[in-house]
């Protein structure tokens, strides 16, 4: 069939969605990210109360101390919706996955330092339960937090942190000959041994936190930062530099590409927080002076595992790095 | 350096995702998952649960990530052609607009559910697979909203999607659906949601929309669609997996789940209605009537699952004999509603063409002739006479489905079928047995239902006063988004655009 168009004739009647015409103003196309993320969530008339918690709506503001006009406004600045989100991770899978097959088929791991392979399996591998106590939190985010654009993204970083425990594990069975035996050693370690029982006890004092923006402080902006900068930052830089494990790279890329693009999306959720109101920075300072000690101390016996002879001066390097960031964002958050 | 043993597949997924979980020892278990025992779902060993997927994350990325590129480049494609020229008819927007508005929120709603159920289940294979819905389910919402956008830059009723999923009267059957499974238990929720409504009736739901779209030249919902097709697999998997599971942990656990099996059918059945409605009259092609999913869908595959069930003492859900006596007028009843009350839709509804009337015929036999063919006719007599039908007042509705009282007894479909239940002295109106027994069941949850009729007659409506005032609430203008179809400006501009080829146009009656 073929059909004699007039170009007059196909002209749209709108743009688009009134909810999106309306926040955009009238002369705005909305972006894909737009369209599939601002007001998808429900936001009033709800039927019945949780069964699982009386005392709130399905969906309640209340269920954070942090109080937004549009909690809309909480945008990702990456723009992820499921589709760029899948197809990003997508890309970034089959270039780890090129990675790990050239170690493995030019056997590059073979030479390693047998005291360096041991302090990175040691270090890394206990860090896939930490990945899962955030895939936790985030699912929690996921389920009761408020507006589709936290929680959206929240949904993502969920399933990254699954990812990330994965990678994590494959990295420990690479190092260890594919033995599983390695992963139950540190699940040892992790439930057992002295040096991860703070970080243990931490993460397992934010599996039972219940606003979910204090968690959201908690997990996405303390605990990742400490975690990821002193292991595959610093540690990593140091056991290229003083190890010769230059492979480790190859072998951490899409953690390390996840986590520089994924902190970007968490510092532009706190600071719009933060920029909403006084109450609001208020608040997120209060969690930041909160838990940011605590978060350093859990800390502490895993850079001594780290840094065995320069603990304290590591230590003191992140705790700098996360007031910087906090300082950008409008938040002081020094280590208390 | 040994060379390393290769791993297989289920191996690799095995190791990646082994003991990853941990039994907390600084928290208490019972305040970590605070919501997975309240249900009285005994569960003796986690490890029994069978992970119906096994994705490891970096499988699903590289797979969900192929099927998304293919599918954003035909969107992308069908919107810089005009797409929406090659739709069968104007009239099968009223199938995606109720679409949009009643069922991509289902999608959202589902992610959500998912997410509460991601998180509430100590055990991590259970957690994952909720997980791994619940983003699977935020893309279905998203894909829909993006392939429908175009559509929504053409014909009515779409724009205000946002603001009458939150009131509008109708769009309260599907809401209040799903905010009782969200509002349950996890497990309850895995039951309503992937067992009975995935995996009992979702054939009933997707095969008529992405079939129907298909052979009405929807390119864009056959697309997301099919798309859709393999993760609604891995979905309907999971549901028979954690319906099992549940069975096989204890056998206290029989009698609950029987009685939410009983719940989420009907539940399911009566949203369902809708969905035959769209596939009956909606569609100006039709794939099969609802007569035929029914017997296709229920009364042989749906009911053959049941049997399979037996064994662990589940039996057939109550009053799914009264679903099967009502495929003969299920969408016939509630189409007439639906023209009726039509100053209140957001969609457009119509007297069938002859030539639809004979596929009626041919569908559902002498009674169809006998009792829903004359009304309609009669429809069409006041129509020509300009004298077009509205019933323009909002109706009763059901205080468990929120359907309007309409339907008929179900040996006698004569006679308005009403069931009156109490609860605290105060009287509330059931459409059906299989809705008084679930009030019964449970009448704290189901006296806190909001009915959108009563919120009008509070003034809770901006004060509406009438339907036009209601429609105005509801952002709908009337006549263009509401109302009939013939000689609306949907219809007008359908016209419009296809000036060059009249053949292709429905004619004004």
């Amino acid at each position: 069939m073929t059909i004699d168009l007039k170009t007059a004739s196909v002209k749209p009647l709108r743009r688009t969605f009134d909810h999106l015409a309306e926040k955009l103003g009238p002369d705005k196309n909305p972006t894909r990210y737009q369209e599939a993320t601002w007001g998808l969530q429900p936001a009033t008339n709800f039927h019945y109360r949780p069964t699982w918690d009386p005392t709130r709506e399905l969906y309640d503001r209340e269920r954070t101390a942090i109080v937004m006009d549009d909690f809309d406004d909480l945008v990702d600045p990456r723009q992820y919706y499921y589709g760029t989100w899948t197809i990003q991770r997508g890309k970034q899978q089959d270039s780890q996955e090129k990675n790990f097959d050239l170690v493995e088929k030019h056997g590059l791991l073979n030479g390693l330092d047998t005291n360096w392979k041991q302090r990175i399996l040691a270090l890394l591998i206990p860090l896939r339960h930490v990945a899962w106590g955030a895939n936790t939190n985030n699912s929690f985010i996921a389920a009761y937090g408020y507006g589709a654009p936290v929680t959206s993204a929240c949904t993502m970083h969920m399933m990254d942190h699954l990812g990330v425990a994965q990678y994590i594990t494959r990295i420990g069975l690479l190092l260890g000959n594919n033995d599983p035996e390695i992963l139950d050693i540190a699940k040892e370690a992790w439930m057992n041994e002295p040096q991860w029982q703070g970080l243990r006890e931490l993460v397992e004092l934010t599996m039972v936190t219940d606003d979910w923006c204090e968690l959201f402080v908690v997990q996405n902006f303390l605990l990742d930062s400490y975690v990821h900068d002193l292991v595959f930052e610093r540690f990593q830089a140091a056991a290229i530099e003083q190890g010769g494990v230059t492979i480790l790279p190859m072998l951490t890329e899409f953690i390390n590409e996840w986590r520089r693009e994924s902190s970007r999306w968490v510092d532009a959720v706190l600071k719009r927080a933060a920029a909403e109101s006084t109450e609001n920075t208020a608040q997120l300072n209060v969690w930041i002076e909160t838990w940011h000690p605590r978060v350093r101390d859990a800390m502490r016996p895993v850079a001594e595992l780290a840094f065995p002879t320069q603990a304290a001066r590591e230590l003191a390097a992140l705790g700098e790095a996360v007031s910087t960031r906090s300082a950008k964002l409008g938040l002081h958050g020094e280590a208390l | 350096m040994a060379k390393a043993r290769k791993l297989g597949l289920k191996e690799r997924y095995a190791l990646l995702t082994r003991g990853l979980d941990w039994e907390t020892t600084y928290q208490p278990m019972d305040k970590v998952f605070p919501y997975d025992t309240y249900e009285g779902i005994k569960i003796v060993d986690w490890d029994k649960w069978e992970d119906p997927f096994r994705l490891t994350m970096d499988a699903y990325w590289k797979y969900q990530s192929e099927k998304e590129r293919k599918l954003y480049a035909i969107l992308d494609a069908f919107q810089q052609n005009n797409g929406h020229l090659n739709i069968s008819d104007a009239r099968y927007m009223s199938a995606v607009k109720i679409w949009l508005q009643g069922i991509t929120p289902l999608e959202y709603a589902a992610h959500r559910g998912f997410a509460h159920a991601g998180r509430s289940f100590r055990g991590a294979g259970a957690r994952v697979a909720c997980q791994m819905q619940s983003i699977d389910e935020l893309r279905h919402a998203q894909t829909q909203l993006h392939a429908f956008s175009h559509y929504n830059k053409y014909f009515s009723g779409m724009h205000n999607f946002a603001h009458m999923r939150d009131r509008a009267w109708y769009l309260s059957i599907p809401k209040s659906f799903f905010e009782d499974a969200m509002s349950a238990g996890p497990f309850e929720f895995v039951t309503s949601i992937s067992f009975a409504f995935e995996y009992v009736l979702t054939n009933l739901l997707f095969m008529p929309f992405v079939s129907g779209a298909a052979f009405n030249g929807d390119m864009a919902t056959t697309t997301f669609g099919f798309s859709a097709q393999s993760d609604e697999s891995r979905h309907m998997t999971l549901g028979l997996e954690v319906v099992k599971f549940m069975l096989e942990q204890h056998e206290d656990n029989v009698p609950i789940v029987q009685a939410w099996l009983d719940k989420w059918f009907w539940r399911g059945y009566r949203l369902l209605g809708l969905v035959g409605t769209m596939m009956d009259y909606m569609l100006p092609k039709k794939v099969m009537s609802w007569k035929e999913a029914w017997e296709m869908y229920w009364e042989e595959n749906g009911i053959a699952l049941f049997n399979d069930l037996a064994r662990y003492g589940i039996r057939l859900p109550k009053h799914h004999e009264v679903a099967t006596k009502e495929k003969g007028r299920l969408t016939h009843e509630l189409w007439a509603t639906l023209y009726q009350y039509g100053n209140a839709l957001g969609l457009h509804t119509w007297v069938p063409e002859d030539e639809e009337l004979d596929w009626f015929s041919e569908k559902y036999g002498e009674q169809f002739d006998t009792m829903y063919k004359p009304r309609l006719l009669y429809f069409r007599e006041l129509e020509e006479k300009g004298e077009r039908f509205y019933n323009n007042r909002l109706p009763m509705v059901c205080q468990v489905c929120q359907i309007p009282i309409f339907y008929t007894e179900p040996d006698d479909p004569q006679s308005q079928c009403v069931r009156i239940v109490e609860s605290k002295d105060t009287k509330h109106h059931c459409c059906s047995d299989g809705c008084a027994d679930i009030f019964n069941r449970e009448p704290e949850k189901y006296v806190q239902a909001l009915i959108p009729p009563q919120q009008v007659y509070r003034g809770e409506a901006d004060g509406a006063r009438d339907i036009f005032e209601y429609a105005k609430y509801l952002h709908l203008e009337s006549g263009v988004d509401t109302g009939e179809y013939r000689n609306s400006p949907d219809h007008k501009n359908w016209q419009a655009w296809h000036a060059a080829t009249p053949d292709n146009s429905d004619e004004a009656a």
